[in-house]
């Protein structure tokens, strides 16, 4: 069985969104643009499948009140994932794969602006020993950019020049939050947000959705003219004790690339919202200079918590589809300083 | 209509977990200002104690202790601390590599400015001065001063308590918002889908049915039917009304879909389908932008509505 992505929407990623923590302000004209580009109504769908976090939301079930944005009438089938919905990608996927549908819809959203984003992760932590704490995302993510600055992996000069390669890229993304032409000097000129993190170093609060179109062979041909083919597909974990983690690569990143095969690649949209972790992720993942990276400007431009993870792997089936690209990547992490990640590898044929 | 309203929201909760053989001896050592650690397959000491091999994933027995100083590995710095954190002044997260342990633990550092710290730093645990079997005993990290004096033996610790505290600014959809602004006028709007005609009451952002937005408004008197109904007899913490009382499912005029509301106005055990019911309001200076602004349901003086007229919605 072949599975493909035939399409890609997100909605604007904006630091306030006129929208519900439910999100069905977002979904319902970004259902409609999706299903519209492909000559789909939502009766063609055969799963759909979503990522985002009752946490997140401040509320319980907040994914059930999503659904009435599909119009689950007659019973359709469908299934959630409390992650991003890149793995909600990987669950319709494996459901293509079964046959039991031939088209999926994947879609996440997340009002991360709803609460205080920083504090609310921290429950993502080992509820015994960390998270009573209340360490934040961003100062574990800038414990782990001294540990690879201090080992000579990466400089703050470096790490200033993924956020202008970013901005730049963004500029012909219309749903980015932040673009730009902006210089190394002013960047560095700026102020720590966390000590040795400045602001260009982090991704913004975003809040924002994305969805996925899936389909299987003769009909995948049958929708889009060019399909992104999954060639290959691997998501790996690595342990939530932090101390017992190098933070300076990442295991899980490295086997989910090699297990999805990440040889020969034109472009990679990587899911780092730290301006370190896209040094990191691409030495873990072994791109090397000739890759394009995050031609979308990448989280760093746009990080809608449950959704930017799949606005990877939508941004790069993008490339394939729109004929820039032969081989592409899209990557999610999720979890504590990249505790989490999932490659997908997408060609075109 | 105007803009969606907004409303600040506070959740709350205090988790209870139980500790087990290697946790429970952690917490209670912790109580007592001491740090244990647990040693690994490999001969690595893991500080705090962790549960299960990080090579062999075996469960791992043997607990050892370790020192309470130790040096930083890494670290970053906190200018403004969130409800919560170890600190409520500027504070160092570090990564503190415990003398006596092979793997860092997670802390905070009381260093008073980023001057102040540097990796490689030796920093000491200072303790809270209430200790209750939890990592919150270890206060912060500080510099090195005086030899910890052993504390007392506690009873074993087996439970900890985490409460957990968060604030969201909360948003209705644009219906709910135009339902709840006529609600603080004294009227009841439900609205209607345009593609099923269905009327939802309360409103919804979309129909669940259809995928679309609902836009028609449907002014409603606010009479109703009762489908089905329960008779609550169980107390509960935080109950308003005394049992015996009636929560029914109603479906009021106008509307395609039940909803659920207290009937009051009458003995519980003559509540029955099919009986037809009103609202009543609270008195005007109470209102709000709420539904609490109908205070319950009772009886309306009229003929109980024929079972086909809401058999479907059974």
């Amino acid at each position: 069985m072949e599975v493909a992505v035939i399409g890609f929407a997100q909605a604007p990623n904006q630091r306030h969104g006129q929208t519900t923590t439910n999100g069905v302000e977002m979904l319902v004209p970004l259902f409609q643009e999706l299903l519209t580009s492909r000559g789909l109504s939502r009766k063609d769908i055969g799963f759909w499948c979503s990522g985002s976090s009752d946490y997140l939301a401040g509320r319980a079930f907040s994914f059930v009140t999503a659904v009435d944005a599909i119009g689950a009438w007659p019973p359709t089938m469908e299934s959630h994932v409390e992650m991003d919905a890149a793995w909600a990608l990987y669950e319709a996927w494996v459901k293509l794969l079964t046959g039991e549908a031939d088209t999926a819809l994947v879609y996440g959203f997340g009002k991360s602006s709803a609460g205080n984003l920083r504090r609310v992760m921290a429950l993502q932590l080992d509820p015994y020993l960390v998270a009573p704490l209340w360490p934040d995302s961003v100062s574990i993510a800038a414990l782990q950019a001294r540990l690879g600055m201090q080992a000579g992996l990466w400089s703050e000069k470096e790490m200033a020049d993924v956020a202008v390669r970013s901005r730049a890229a963004a500029l012909s993304n219309p749903a980015a939050q932040i673009s730009g032409h902006v210089n190394v000097e002013d960047l560095l000129s700026q102020p720590f947000v966390a000590d040795p993190l400045r602001a260009h170093d982090c991704a913004p609060i975003t809040d924002g959705a994305a969805a996925v179109l899936l389909a299987t062979g003769d009909r995948a041909r049958e929708l889009c003219e060019r399909p992104a083919w999954i060639t290959g597909f691997a998501h790996r974990v690595d342990t939530q004790n932090i101390g017992l983690r190098d933070l300076t690569t990442s295991v899980s990143a490295a086997k989910a690339a090699a297990d999805a095969n990440v040889d020969g690649i034109d472009v990679a949209e990587i899911h780092a919202p730290f301006t370190h972790q896209d040094i990191l992720l691409r030495n873990a993942m072994g791109l090397d200079s000739s890759v394009v990276m995050n031609p979308s400007g990448g989280a760093l431009c746009g990080n809608p918590m449950f959704a930017a993870g799949l606005a990877r792997i939508g941004s790069a089936a993008t490339e394939i589809m729109a004929g820039r690209a032969g081989r592409a990547l899209g990557h999610a992490t999720s979890g504590p300083a990249l505790q989490q990640n999932l490659v997908c590898v997408l060609e075109g044929r | 209509m105007g803009m969606p309203l907004q409303a600040p929201m506070e959740i709350s909760f205090d988790y209870t977990r139980s500790l087990g053989p290697v946790l429970g001896p952690f917490m209670t050592a912790l109580a007592e200002r001491r740090i244990l650690g647990s040693r690994g397959s490999d001969g690595r000491v893991h500080a705090p104690a962790i549960e299960y091999d990080p090579v062999t994933f075996e469960p791992l027995t043997e607990l050892v202790e370790v020192a309470s100083t130790g040096t930083v590995l890494s670290w970053s710095w906190m200018p403004d601390p969130f409800d919560g954190q170890p600190l409520d002044r500027p504070f160092a997260w570090a990564l503190i590599l415990l003398d006596g342990a092979d793997t860092p633990m997670l802390h905070a550092v009381d260093a008073g400015s980023p001057e102040n710290i540097s990796t490689g730093m030796r920093v000491q645990a200072r303790w809270a001065a209430a200790r209750t079997g939890s990592i919150r005993d270890i206060e912060c990290f500080a510099e090195p001063g005086e030899p910890d004096e052993p504390g007392e033996r506690v009873e074993p610790v087996t439970m900890v308590t985490t409460p957990i505290r968060l604030r969201y600014q909360h948003s209705a959809s644009p219906q709910e918002s135009a339902y709840l602004r006529a609600l603080a006028e004294g009227r009841l709007v439900a609205q209607r889908c345009p593609a099923c005609t269905k009327v939802y009451l309360p409103p919804r952002g979309a129909c669940p049915t259809c995928g679309v937005p609902t836009e028609e408004e449907v002014e409603l008197t606010g009479t109703a039917t009762v489908t089905t109904f329960c008779i609550v007899n169980v107390p509960f913490p935080g109950q308003r009304t005394k049992p015996p009382y009636v929560y029914a499912s109603i479906v009021v005029d106008g509307t395609d879909i039940p909803m659920l509301h207290l009937i009051l106005g009458c003995p519980a055990d003559e509540v029955r389908m099919g009986m037809r019911v009103e609202a009543v309001w609270k008195p005007q200076e109470q209102w709000g932008m709420s539904p609490e602004n109908i205070d319950h349901f009772r009886p309306a003086d009229e003929p109980d509505a024929p079972f086909e007229s809401y058999a479907h919605h059974l």
